[in-house]
């Protein structure tokens, strides 16, 4: 009876949250039902409750395609090169803001780093497209001008790898910093004060004393990586996208885009989605266990 | 390795260790100092070229190959852009939904950040799981795609807007922050007579003007930036925000494209003209930035989402 009450007189509450929760069920969970089209042959005239069931044969049909390799071996480097040159950049960063003294300094630095942030991958990518352009763009110019060859860093695949990791670093290492500059200032001086009376220098107070004081942000941050493994950056990635880097380039997210919406393959694509985030969530769990049996912090 | 050890008096009257300046210590600094300087730099460098650039004539250009500062100044990037239907279209678009975008998201989130952040209701816990669950499990391109298809948002403004209206983490951090406000003054409002919602304007609101703004201009940041919606739900081109007409502008009309989006057959435009577009399309950004900076670095922003 108490329970009752308590719900009348929060009927209020209840209606200011509904406009919120409507928006979560019609954009995010009606669509998870929406998966469903996974498991038919979704004709658009013929809606969800026309369309034939047919199991499992979207998923057979994925593993079988040639394409479907690619794009996962596409997928998984850009995430490994995300792992191993990414995501050590904000932290190292960061242990370097943290050794700054000068507040003046660190906020200049800080200001700086953040900016790119806030710009959208369009901008990301246009910026990079004319600096990089063999048609006269700074970086070529400077490598005529030093005597060496002009590189068409735009069209050459060997060059969309590293440029992908560039750009994500310039844009996003910046602002990575805070959670783990926020983490640090939160380290007991006393263990600098004992790592100084063993005679550490500076660079190892900061090998021995900040990065273990950081190491269950860092486990954290690292599995919330690992979510959204295959999630490698679609707005990103499309816009990097050409004729000639596609079989390196094109990833789920990209494939699902030109074949799901652009050549109607609904059901083939929506099966494509439900097995990557169906991998991610298994990535995060299986991530998750292991780091519990580290006994370090973990998600769940 | 000696260390010598300082003590000092800091503002608060107490003693505090200062590292000391032995030769390692200090050469530490000076690599640190002189590394940082240079990412800094590094990452502000791209920018002031792009802004030099459009303000450069194309001879310069093309005689200095790089140009930092131009040394003869020309409008003529910024005077054609502005004379292009397009482009002036596309910034209007920008505007109108990103303040439309921005106010409906706050009106929606703020509400449900509040209803959510009282501790006594019940099923609140449950609500919240539901909405943290959606950052794990997300983004489902062809059944969202439907979904939009099916309540007739396709080609309109709205398309750009509802999709997006609630940010799962900015709900969190505008909840957190919600539960910060002592229960009291609620319950003295409660007992004064006034309601759910009074107590929420009069009270909560007020009092919670950094985190709301800083929320705002997440979601403002948001809206100017966001390019893929209209990609995936605009067909008509006279929609389109200012960054699908920039993508077209540097990338499209270059043929860097896999989805053969409206390419003429007319000569992409000329470096100064991209750049001029890249910095119209990022000024806004830039703006609003100081304003941002002031509020996230306070950590304002880390105690409410810690919490």
């Amino acid at each position: 009876m108490e329970r009752a009450r308590r719900i009348r007189r929060n009927k209020w509450l209840y209606l200011m949250i509904l406009p919120g929760f409507l928006y979560f069920v019609l954009f995010k969970y009606i669509p998870m039902y929406g998966l469903v089209i996974a498991f038919q042959d979704y004709k658009p005239y013929k809606g969800i409750f026309g369309s034939e069931w047919v199991g499992f044969a979207q998923f057979s049909r994925l593993f079988h395609d040639p394409w479907f390799w690619e794009i996962t071996r596409n997928t998984l480097v850009l995430f490994g090169l995300n792992i191993v040159f990414f995501f050590p950049v904000p932290i190292i960063l960061a242990l370097m803001l943290n050794e700054v003294r000068v507040q003046a300094f660190k906020r200049a630095i800080q200001t700086a780093v953040y900016i790119p942030y806030f710009m959208s991958w369009v901008i990301v990518v246009a910026i990079s497209f004319v600096m990089l352009t063999v048609d006269n763009g700074i970086i070529n110019n400077i490598l005529t001008m030093t005597g060496h060859e002009k590189i068409n860093f735009l069209l050459d695949v060997r060059w969309f790898r590293p440029l992908y990791i560039l750009q994500n670093i310039w844009r996003e290492a910046g602002w990575g910093t805070i959670i783990y500059l926020a983490a640090m200032a939160g380290t007991d001086p006393q263990l600098y004060e004992a790592a100084r009376m063993d005679g550490a220098g500076r660079f190892r107070q900061m090998w021995h004393v900040t990065l273990p004081s950081i190491r269950n942000v860092i486990v954290i941050m690292l599995l919330l990586r690992m979510g959204s493994v295959l999630e490698v950056g679609f707005e990103h990635v499309y816009l990097l996208l050409n004729p000639t880097n596609r079989h390196v380039g094109e990833i789920f997210d990209t494939f699902m885009y030109t074949q799901g919406l652009l050549q109607g393959q609904f059901s083939y694509t929506t099966a494509i989605g439900f097995f990557r985030s169906l991998v991610g969530l298994g990535l995060v769990v299986c991530a998750n266990a292991i780091a519990r049996k580290f006994n370090e912090e973990s998600l769940f | 390795m000696k260390t010598a050890k300082l003590f000092m008096l800091d503002r608060g009257g107490g003693l505090k260790v200062v590292e000391s300046k032995t030769l390692p210590s200090r050469l530490f600094d000076v690599f640190n100092y002189a590394a940082l300087s240079l990412i800094g730099l590094i990452t502000v460098l791209p920018f002031v070229h792009v802004v030099a650039s459009s303000f450069a004539t194309t001879a310069e250009i093309a005689r200095k190959g790089f140009v930092l500062f131009p040394t003869e100044w020309s409008f003529s990037a910024y005077d054609y852009i502005f004379s292009t239907d397009s482009f002036l279209r596309g910034m209007l678009n920008s505007v109108g939904v990103t303040a439309a975008g921005t106010l409906f998201s706050m009106a929606v989130t703020c509400l449900m950040a509040y209803g959510l952040s009282r501790k006594d209701l019940d099923g609140g816990r449950q609500i919240m799981f539901l909405v943290v669950f959606t950052l794990l499990f997300h983004g489902f391109l062809i059944p969202t795609f439907l979904v939009v298809r099916e309540l007739h948002l396709i080609d309109s403004y709205g398309s750009l807007i509802l999709p997006v209206t609630v940010n799962a983490l900015n709900l969190i951090i505008l909840r957190s922050f919600f539960r910060t406000i002592p229960e009291g003054l609620e319950e003295s409002a409660k007992m004064d007579g006034c309601s759910d919602f009074g107590t929420l304007l009069r009270i909560v609101l007020p009092l919670s003007l950094p985190a709301l703004a800083t929320v705002s201009l997440f979601y403002a940041v948001s809206y100017w930036n966001s390019y893929i919606n209209a990609v995936l739900y605009l067909n008509d081109s006279h929609k389109w925000p200012i960054q699908v007409i920039l993508r077209q502008i540097v990338i499209v009309s270059e043929g860097l494209t896999v989805d053969n989006a409206a390419v003429d057959s007319s000569p992409p435009p000329a470096q100064s003209i991209k750049m001029a577009a890249i910095f119209i399309a990022t000024v806004p950004v830039l703006v609003v930035y100081p304003y941002l900076q002031k509020y996230f670095t306070k950590g304002a922003l880390l105690g409410s989402v810690k919490g």
